[in-house]
C-alpha cells in the first residue's frame, strides 16, 4: 500500500506563450506509515508536485498511483482515490468559508455522504487528533488566532479519514512555539498510521522527522534519500535557498578536511557522533 | 485541470522586442488605426493585407505567430456563433442544402469575413496587451485621456483604478482557482445535481473569495495611504513616457498600411474577387 508518483513532468499554461515547466520528471514514493519530505528553493515546483498527488493537476507525462491503482485525473475514479489523499493547502485557513469550525471541519466528511450521527463522532476525532479543544467547535472560525487556524484547517482535511496526507507549508507564517506545536501534532498524527507528505523550506524540520527526503530544483528532481543521505548530499553541494542546520554544515565541513565525522540529522545524535570524535582525538 | 482562469484575452509576455519597447500611447493609437482600418473591410481578399500585417507585428514582437493565434481561444465561441450565423441565415444564391439549412453564395462570402474580422479584431488588441505591460497601458491611457481633464473628469484616478484591476485580475483567477481545488479536494462537487445544488456548491468558493479580496482592498488601501496617496494630487512617475521617433515612425507606419488596406480593397480584392468567382 502506498502513494507513488512517477516521473511526472508538468507545464503550467501548455500550448501559449506563457508556458512554463514547473516539474520534469520526478517521483515520490511514500508507503502506509512512512513520512517524505519534498524540500526545495520557492519556485522549484514542490506546491506542483504535491497538488498532482492529490490528482488536481493533470501530468503532462508519467503517472500516480495510490494503492497499487493507476489514479486518472479527471476521471469518475479519481474522486474516490482522492479522498485517500488529504491536502492541505499552504494558508489553508484561506479556505475557510463556515461560521463555525465544527461545520468547517465537518465540510469533507458530509461531501463523502457521512451520516449525521457519525458526522458529529468524524468531527470531534478529528479536532481531538488535530489538538483542538471541543469548546472551539462552537467559535467562529475566521476569529481564531493563526496557530488554531491552521489547526483547523488540517482538521478539516483529516476528517475525511485520508491514508495519505499531504501538506503544503504546514508550518508557513507561524511563530516558533506554532511550528513546535505543528510539528508535535503532526507526529502524533503519524503514529496514529497517517502517512505524511510534508512539503517544506525547513530543513532542520524535514531532517529531524522524514523518514525520506526529496530535493527539487527548478522542477529537477536533484537528490532523494534518507536524511542522513540527503544531509551529507547537501553539505557537499550547496543548494540555492536551502540551509542546513549549523551542526550538519560544520560537520560537513570537518569531513571535508579529512575528519571522518558521520553526518547525522537529529541534533542528539550528532552531538554524540561529534563527542565521540573529539574523544578519537 | 485548469478551474478558473484563461479568460484574459492576450497577457503581457514581458520581453524586449521592438513593438515591446515602443511607448504604450504609441501602441494604443496605432491599435485604434488598425481597428478603425479592420472594420473598413469587408469581402474576403480584403483581409489578406491584414493577415501578413499581424504576422509582420508577431515577428517584430518576437511572440510565435501560433500563439497569437492562440490567444483568441477565449472568444471562439463567439466567432463560431457569429460564422454559423452568417453562413445559414444570409439569403442569396443557393449552394447546398443541409436539410432546412441552406448556405448561399453570399452568406459563405459573409460568414468568412466577419469571422475574419472578428478573429483579426482580437488578434490585433492580443497583441497590444500581450506586448504592452499593464501598468505602462494604463499610464498610456492616462495621458491620452488627460485633455478630459479639461472636463472635471478625474483621469488619474480612473487610471489608477484601471491599474490596481489590472494588477489584480490575475491575481484573482489565480486565488479562485486555488480555492477551487482547496475545496474540491476536501471532497466539494460542482458537476453534478440540479440547478439549485450546483449554485450552493459555489457558497464554499465564493465565500473565502469575498473575504479574500475585501482583505485585500482593505490592505491595499492602507498601504497606499501610509505611502501618502491622496486622490486627484499631481504625481510624479518613476518612468515618464517618451516618444521617440520610433513611435512616430510606428505611428506613420500603420496609417500608411491603412491607407493601403483601403486601396486594396478597392483594387486588388475587387479583382481577385471577380477572378475567383467567389465563392466555390
Ligand atoms: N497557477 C500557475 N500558473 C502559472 N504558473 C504557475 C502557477 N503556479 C505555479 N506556477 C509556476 O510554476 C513553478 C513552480 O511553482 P510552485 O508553486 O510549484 O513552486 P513552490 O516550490 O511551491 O514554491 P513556493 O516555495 O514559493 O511555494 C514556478 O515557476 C511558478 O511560477
Ligand atoms: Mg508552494
Amino acid at each position: 500500500m502506498s502513494l507513488t508518483a512517477e516521473k511526472i513532468t508538468y507545464s503550467y499554461n501548455e500550448g501559449t506563450a506563457a508556458e512554463r515547466p514547473a516539474l520534469r520528471g520526478v517521483s515520490v514514493f511514500v508507503g502506509r506509515g512512512g513520512w517524505v519530505s519534498v524540500v526545495g528553493h520557492t519556485g522549484s515546483g514542490k506546491s506542483t508536485l504535491a497538488q498532482h498527488l492529490n490528482l488536481l493537476l493533470t501530468p503532462k507525462s508519467g503517472k500516480i498511483e495510490i494503492d497499487g491503482k493507476t489514479a486518472v485525473p479527471g476521471s469518475s475514479g479519481a474522486r474516490e482515490l482522492r479522498r485517500k489523499v488529504g491536502l492541505v493547502f499552504q494558508y489553508p485557513e484561506t479556505q475557510f468559508f463556515a461560521e463555525t469550525v465544527r461545520e468547517e471541519i465537518g465540510f469533507a466528511p458530509s461531501n463523502w455522504g457521512l451520516k449525521k450521527d457519525e458526522l458529529e463522532d468524524c468531527v470531534r476525532a478529528a479536532a481531538a487528533a488535530a489538538g483542538l479543544t471541543p469548546e472551539v467547535l462552537e467559535s467562529n472560525p475566521f476569529r481564531l488566532s493563526g496557530g488554531q487556524r491552521r489547526r483547523v484547517a488540517i482538521a478539516s482535511v483529516i476528517a475525511m479519514k485520508p491514508d495519505y496526507l499531504v501538506l503544503d507549508e504546514p508550518t508557513a507564517g507561524l511563530d516558533a512555539a506554532g511550528v513546535r506545536d505543528l510539528t508535535r501534532m503532526l507526529n502524533e498524527i503519524r503514529a496514529g498510521g497517517l502517512a505524511v507528505v510534508q512539503v517544506t523550506h525547513d530543513l532542520k524540520s524535514a531532517l529531524e522527522h522524514s523518514d525520506m527526503m526529496l530535493v527539487l530544483e527548478k522542477g529537477r528532481e536533484i537528490y532523494a534519500g534518507t536524511p542522513e543521505e540527503t544531509a551529507s548530499y547537501l553539505a557537499e553541494h550547496p543548494v540555492k535557498g536551502l540551509v542546513l542546520p549549523p551542526l550538519v554544515r560544520f560537520a560537513g565541513r570537518m569531513r571535508q578536511s579529512g575528519f571522518d565525522i558521520p553526518i547525522i540529522s537529529g541534533i542528539p545524535a550528532m552531538l554524540g557522533a561529534l563527542s565521540e570524535g573529539a574523544r578519537r582525538i | 485541470m485548469k478551474f478558473a482562469g484563461g479568460f484574459s484575452i492576450g497577457q503581457f509576455i514581458p520581453g524586449e522586442s521592438f513593438v515591446h519597447s515602443l511607448d504604450p500611447r504609441c501602441k494604443i493609437a496605432a491599435a485604434f488605426v488598425l481597428l478603425g482600418g479592420l472594420f473598413a473591410s469587408s469581402s474576403p481578399p480584403d483581409f489578406i493585407p491584414w493577415i501578413l500585417c499581424l504576422a509582420a507585428c508577431s515577428r517584430a514582437s518576437r511572440i510565435r505567430f501560433s500563439s497569437v493565434l492562440r490567444s483568441g481561444r477565449p472568444v471562439l465561441f463567439l466567432i463560431v456563433f457569429t460564422v454559423a450565423l452568417n453562413l445559414f441565415w444570409t439569403p442569396g444564391r443557393e449552394i447546398f442544402r443541409l436539410g432546412f439549412l441552406r448556405v448561399t453564395q453570399e452568406g459563405l462570402a459573409a460568414a468568412l469575413s466577419m469571422g475574419l474580422r472578428l478573429y483579426l479584431l482580437v488578434m490585433f488588441a492580443a497583441m497590444l496587451m500581450m506586448t504592452t505591460s499593464p501598468m505602462s497601458f494604463s499610464d498610456g491611457l492616462e495621458r491620452l485621456m488627460s485633455p478630459l481633464r479639461r472636463l472635471r473628469f478625474p483621469v488619474s484616478e480612473m487610471a489608477m483604478m484601471m491599474t490596481i484591476a489590472l494588477r489584480f485580475i490575475p491575481t484573482l483567477f489565480e486565488e479562485t482557482d486555488r480555492i477551487l481545488k482547496a475545496q474540491i479536494s476536501r471532497g466539494a462537487d460542482f458537476e453534478s445535481g440540479g440547478i439549485l445544488k450546483r449554485t450552493r456548491a459555489f457558497i464554499p468558493v465564493l465565500v473565502p473569495l469575498f473575504v479574500l479580496v475585501f482583505a485585500r482592498a482593505e490592505n491595499l488601501a492602507t498601504a497606499m495611504e501610509s505611502r501618502c496617496y491622496v486622490p486627484g494630487a499631481p504625481r510624479t512617475r518613476l518612468n515618464p513616457l517618451e516618444w521617440s521617433r520610433r513611435d512616430t515612425a510606428a505611428l506613420v507606419c500603420s496609417a500608411v498600411f491603412v491607407i493601403f488596406s483601403l486601396l486594396w480593397n478597392r483594387h486588388a480584392a475587387a479583382a481577385i474577387s471577380s477572378f475567383v468567382t467567389w465563392p466555390v
